[in-house]
């Protein structure tokens, strides 16, 4: 008789047997139910924000994303593979599961049978291979926690409230997961090769991991014990299972649902352009949880701890109290508390603890959850955002609870005369408009008056750039390179005040407003094509933010205004500098709008030979001067970021000049090199600087 | 209990002062107002005492061009009430004058404790804190930087040079001249400002400006003769380092 | 209405303060041009001994009451409004110091006399008397002339030497006033708060590098203090520093801080405004350095250095070390 290749479903188990499975099933399913409502629940209780704009492309990009892993792979390829097996395995194996069900229990029904013949031989060894793929992903991620000390996995808390936070919750929380799934697995694999054992068909074959065990158990000796053993394990594969799909609203096993929707729901302009205030509260900032949206909501819960953003945080490495991942996650804690949608595995707070313990929900959010301290040393540098895998906008709730900040007065003195400046003066340094372009008396030539002769380029100078004194030759240096490249362009002059960019990330909303209100109506004036600045900070405010308030312009970096005076043969060289140079990417640059290879084309024109650092592109690290943090007391800073990353450029050899493109990094730099000590072994510079030696 | 905190507006020492042709005033038209820091101090202190033990601050200002966003950022501050004194006070206006009105203004409403900055950088003819006391007919201590408020009586420490304080026990109503808050004068968001702007009212009381009562009157201001200027050191970090070493060595502070 | 010339002597603790001798000598100045007397006033409890001292003066006038026992800014100006009422001097001197800024307003309400304060010069020219003060921060000197005559001038300190104020002509005659009502009394003296001890007498040192506002952030500090330790001397600093909390009160010069004579002032991003220029002028070598080469600094120091702290102080720090 030709055998036909099938097996039986609920071979061996009569009929209760299978109902008390059904009945266990559906406890299960409704476990899972109430647990993913509590979970909506939540979200519902958040702000409304519109995140269902252009929803194909948004399920198209969530799809791409997921299906690839393509943020898991980034910054570590060693996850990147764990995790794409898993994930892979485990839908395959989910498939699996559900086609056994419809064919089972639905098909079953009208008399089809699916799971035969040769579909049946390639479900078969189709499932093999993921299921043991899965298991490998799983033991891959289990060496990383068990094995390897690596340190984006160590829950240890950058603040004081260390010894206060019981986080081995956390711990079980990853064990019981990855156990969990690997025992699935593992059960699994046990239950086909007990089946297979008892008859060993031939075509069995196909399920090549159940065929290598079933010849096990039968060399063991075991083939007349197999119809028991696949019985019990069937049964307790089963319930695992079932608890398993319990489990899931309630762990870490949640993120396979909440990060599906992160993803699909996340602001590709987060950061970059931040959220105006909600129009109608009289409140500025964030106070209670019912403050946040429901996406930042949703944000807590996608979290997965992998800490990511732990370890590339240049506050973190800094040894302030800002870890962005303990920031989610104690906001998880007090929004779980305060909705009564516990988790069963969280960190718990000492009862002494100031921290709230029952969570009612009118605790200051930015006073008493997270503190000032703790926001305050955020730099805004975005490298959170870019090392999350499942579209966490850390900074957003971070300038949220600023506004509250702001709004409250709690602040830092040095802040606070910097704003009060930049309010009274347009500029942070406390000095007369009127001497804002004084820097162009140290020129060749008159630099036009934007707002009185018409000009193609409109230079936004910005305020470092203008008053620094250190900055003011590297702003006459642009402006000499481009006077002999023959650009027409001209300044606002007393026209221009501060961009507005750090204010805005400090949390001064109003100002922020201001500000760019009086540049924009001031830029009205001006008869201008386009606009370029040195600062990229300047240049997010104007390219990304300024639109809302009704300035819509084109803006360029000067590396990419060089760049394409190159292509147009207007700028040339007369020697090749070759020189070894590191070049340090510009958070604001690099990663808020995305801008690395003009700054290299330029570099390789100039004949200078590019050592990268390890961190580099949109993985840059960060001078730590962003979000307003060149204004503040950073004295609780252990060893500052600008320090770490000499230290960095120092690593990769021997280089000369330790490059740079931004007003705040140049004089963050040449500051760390003299406080770390390393004057005379490497020199900061200017990329224009050594634009205008090639030239001279 | 009622606190009142007259303010006044100052030039921005951080513009170029220019003067007019005769050379007997700032050259008004481009001189750039702002509240006299000490004002900011005693504003600060009121709303700390405030906040403390109960009642209402209430700021007032001689009309002038900054005179309603002072006022409007000290209600935004926390002040419940401002009140604008009208009359002719373009350009400068002398403290005698200016006590004179105030002394009117605040005599019609109710008053406790009046707080006011120890001086200002263009009070030629004396402090406000005093002289408003003096027409009050009012207790007043002046350099004030801590104040309590102990059964109905003030009681205020006046620095002394050296970082010593007297302490005095003040009966109300009386006078205070602030030279510093208990902490810095607290930062106000802009959209509260323009928040206040916009549901505030201000009070308008008219004074008269009894300009000339002082006795005095300006004949001329100028640049302050240069003193002995310092002899310029130049060079590089290292070059500058080693000539001060030189000077210490000369001085015997250095082998 | 006499033609002499008053000045309020200022004491504390039972000694005549430095400020009474600047203003006794410019009041002989004035006085000696017109050919009249100068007169010192005297108010406490049990000063009298003090007159011995005024005697640049021609005659000292007294005050006694136990409410005149320690300065007080009610009962002081109640006694000098009604000395000066009776006397109608042609000009009364009074410190533009914390006791006298109490004294002049007051007095100037209280006897109905015109008054000009932060004087650096007072004099006669053609018959009527011209006084400097010196305004907006220390940016603009202005000269005020008076309607009628019975003036108040508050000078501030160091506007006159003070030798000229110790040069007697003999014991001066000392006359009692009877005392007049002294109100209230609603204000009344408490105690006297030191500050607290325990910390460097920056008065007493050799050596003060002084920090000001162009130190930026408290994290700066310890780059100043590195050079003070290095020079061997104390850190000092103006008052925005003090302010902020970053250096206990103990340390600030100036006029609500302390005087002080070092033999180096090294003054490290310190603008110098008027108010801390009183307190270190006296210093035999003063070097400031700021990254503005206007900052009324460098009207003072002897050798000014236009740069950015950052870039000179480590290294003045590592070149003095070596």
């Amino acid at each position: 008789m030709n055998e036909i290749p099938t097996r039986e479903i609920f071979g061996h188990l009569p009929l209760w047997a299978q109902l008390v499975f059904y009945a266990v099933s559906a406890l299960a399913l409704a476990v899972f139910v109430y647990g993913f409502w509590r979970r909506l629940e939540k979200y519902r209780r958040g702000r409304f924000v519109n995140r269902f704009d252009n929803l194909g492309q948004r399920i198209m990009g969530a799809a791409k994303t997921i299906g690839e892993n393509r943020t898991l792979f980034h910054r570590d390829a060693y996850a990147g593979v764990s995790h794409f097996l898993i994930f892979w395995g485990f839908i395959f194996l989910f498939i699996g599961t559900v086609i056994v069900f419809v064919d089972h229990d639905v098909l079953r029904l009208a008399g089809w049978k699916l799971l035969q013949g040769s579909f049946y031989l390639w479900f078969s060894v189709v499932l093999d291979v993921w299921g043991i793929l899965f298991l490998a992903g799983l033991g891959m991620m289990s060496a990383r926690r068990l094995v390897f000390t690596l340190p984006q996995l160590d829950y240890q808390r950058p603040d004081s409230r260390g010894g206060k936070v019981d986080r081995s919750g956390y711990v079980r929380d990853d064990h019981t997961f990855l156990g969990l799934l690997f025992f699935i697995g593992v059960t699994g694999f046990l239950i086909e090769g007990f089946r297979i054992a008892e008859q060993m068909p031939a075509f069995e074959r196909w399920s090549p991991v159940g065929w290598l065990i079933a010849k096990g158990v039968n060399r063991l000796g075991l083939q007349p014990d197999v119809v028991g053993l696949h019985v019990s394990t069937w049964w307790i594969h089963a319930i695992v299972v079932m608890a398993f799909i319990a489990y899931v609203p309630y762990s870490k096993a949640m993120h396979m649902l909440t990060d599906m929707a992160n993803l699909l729901f996340k602001d590709e302009m987060a950061a970059r352009r931040l959220p105006a205030p909600p129009e109608k509260s009289d409140k500025a900032g964030y106070h209670a949880i019912t403050d946040f949206t429901w996406k930042e909501l949703l944000d807590l819960d996608a979290c997965t701890k992998c800490g990511r953003c732990h370890v590339a945080c240049p506050a973190n490495a800094a040894g302030t109290t800002l870890s962005p991942r303990d920031l989610i996650l104690d906001l998880r804690t007090y929004a779980d508390a305060t909705f009564r949608t516990s988790e069963w595995f969280q960190q718990r707070f000492a009862s002494d603890s100031s921290w709230p313990h029952g969570g009612n929900g009118k605790i200051d959010v930015a006073q008493q959850v997270i503190r000032p301290e703790t926001l305050w040393s955020c730099t805004t540098c975005m490298a959170c955002i870019e090392a999350c895998p499942v579209g966490i906008e850390h900074l957003t709730h971070i300038v949220q609870m600023r506004r509250n900040l702001v709004d409250a007065g709690t602040l830092d003195s040095n802040l606070q005369d910097a704003l009060v400046n930049l309010g009274e003066y347009g500029n942070s340094f406390g000095q007369s408009p009127k001497t804002r372009g004084k820097w162009t008396q140290k020129l060749s030539f008159k630099v036009k008056d934007a707002r009185k002769e018409p000009v193609e380029y409109v230079w936004f100078v910005g305020d470092f750039a203008s008053f620094d004194p250190r900055l003011q030759r590297i702003t006459c240096a642009v402006a000499e390179v481009l006077y002999r490249a023959g650009v027409d362009f001209g300044i606002l002059y007393d026209g221009e005040k501060n961009s507005g960019n750090d204010v805005r990330r400090v949390g001064e909303e109003g100002l922020f407003e201001m500000l760019a209100e009086d540049n924009i109506k001031m830029l009205r004036k001006a008869r201008f094509r386009e606009i370029f600045t040195t600062d990229p900070h300047t240049l997010n405010t104007l390219r990304n933010e300024y639109g809302e308030l009704g300035g819509n312009y084109v803006i360029h970096h000067y590396t990419g205004l060089l760049a394409k005076l190159i292509d147009q043969g207007k700028l040339r060289f007369n020697k090749k500098l070759n020189y070894q140079v590191t070049y340090h990417d510009p958070c604001y640059l690099a990663r808020y709008n995305r801008e690395t290879d003009a700054p290299r084309n330029l570099m390789r024109e100039l004949g200078l030979h590019l050592r990268e650092m390890p961190r580099c592109r949109e993985n840059t690290f960060c001078c730590g001067a962003g979000g307003g943090r060149v204004w503040m007391d950073t004295s609780n800073e252990k060893e500052r970021a600008s320090e770490q990353r000499i230290r960095e450029a120092l690593g990769v050899g021997d280089v000369r000049y330790f490059v740079t493109a931004c007003p705040k990094d140049y004089t963050m730099y040449t500051d760390a090199v003299k406080t770390s000590g390393n004057e005379g072994k490497i020199e900061v510079k200017d990329l224009i600087e050594l634009v205008a030696e090639a030239m001279s | 209990m009622n606190f009142v905190v007259p303010i006044k507006q100052v030039p921005d020492l951080v513009e170029e002062l220019e003067l007019n042709e005769e050379g007997t005033d700032l050259s008004r038209d481009t001189v750039k107002y702002k509240i006299n820091e000490f004002d900011d101090q005693a504003l600060e202190e009121a709303l700390q005492l405030k906040a403390e033990i109960g009642g209402a601050v209430t700021v007032l200002a001689l009309d002038g061009e900054e005179t309603d966003k002072m006022l409007f950022t000290a209600i935004a501050k926390g002040a419940d009430r401002g009140i604008k004194l009208m009359g002719d006070f373009a350009g400068g206006v002398a403290m005698h004058a200016a006590a004179k009105a105030m002394a009117g203004a605040i005599a019609a409403i109710p008053y406790d404790l009046i707080l006011t900055g120890v001086q200002a950088v263009d009070d030629r003819d004396g402090q406000l804190g005093a002289l408003l006391a003096g027409y009050l007919g009012v207790p007043q201590v002046s350099v004030v930087t801590g104040v309590r408020v102990e059964s109905g009586k003030a009681v205020v420490r006046k620095e002394y040079s050296g970082g010593v304080m007297a302490e005095f026990e003040v009966d109300l109503p009386a006078v205070l001249g602030i030279q510093a808050a208990r902490e810095i004068p607290r930062y106000v968001a802009v959209s509260r400002v323009r928040q206040v702007m916009k549901s505030a009212t201000l009070e308008e009381v008219e004074v008269h400006n009894a300009a000339g009562d002082e006795g005095s009157s300006v004949r001329r201001m100028m640049k302050p003769p240069k003193g002995s200027r310092a002899q310029m050191i130049q060079g590089s970090p290292e070059e500058i380092a080693d000539k001060v070493i030189d000077l210490l060595k000369a001085k015997g502070l250095k082998k | 209405m006499s033609q002499d010339v008053y000045v309020v002597a200022e004491h504390f603790k039972g000694k005549l303060v430095e400020v009474t001798f600047e203003l006794l000598g410019k009041g002989r100045e004035l006085a000696d041009a017109r050919g009249e007397n100068l007169i010192a006033l005297l108010f406490g409890h049990g000063v009298k001994n003090l007159g011995a001292e005024l005697g640049a003066a021609d005659r000292v006038i007294v005050v006694e009451h136990p409410q005149l026992e320690s300065f007080n800014p009610e009962a002081y100006s109640a006694a000098l409004v009604e000395v000066v009422k009776t006397k109608r001097p042609a000009v009364t001197l009074v410190a533009n110091s914390s006791m006298g800024m109490d004294l002049a307003a007051s007095l100037s309400v209280g006897a109905n006399l015109p008054l000009v304060a932060y004087a650096v010069d007072v004099k006669w020219e053609d018959g009527s008397l011209l006084a400097t003060s010196q305004l907006y921060g220390g940016k603009l000197y202005v000269e005020s002339q008076f309607v009628g005559a019975g003036v108040v001038v508050s000078l501030l300190a160091g506007a006159s030497p003070a030798d000229k104020g110790r040069t007697t002509r003999g014991l001066p005659q000392v006359e009692d006033f009877a005392t007049p009502p002294l109100g209230g009394p609603k204000v009344r003296f408490k105690q006297l708060i030191e500050p607290e001890g325990g910390d460097v007498d920056i008065t007493t040192q050799d050596v003060l590098v002084s920090v000001g506002r162009g130190i930026q952030s408290a994290d700066n500090l310890p780059l100043v203090q590195a050079l003070a330790e290095a020079v061997g001397g104390a850190l000092a600093s103006s008052r925005p520093i003090v302010d902020s909390k970053w250096l206990p009160r103990t340390r600030q010069v100036g006029k609500s801080g302390v005087k002080v004579k070092p033999k180096l002032y090294l003054a490290v991003g310190i603008s110098g405004a008027p108010e801390h220029i009183e307190g270190m002028k006296d210093a035999e070598l003063i070097i400031a350095i700021n990254s503005d080469p206007n900052a009324p600094i460098f009207d003072y120091a002897h050798y000014g250095v236009v740069g950015d702290l950052f870039d000179i102080v480590p290294v003045l720090t590592e070149r003095v070390k070596s």
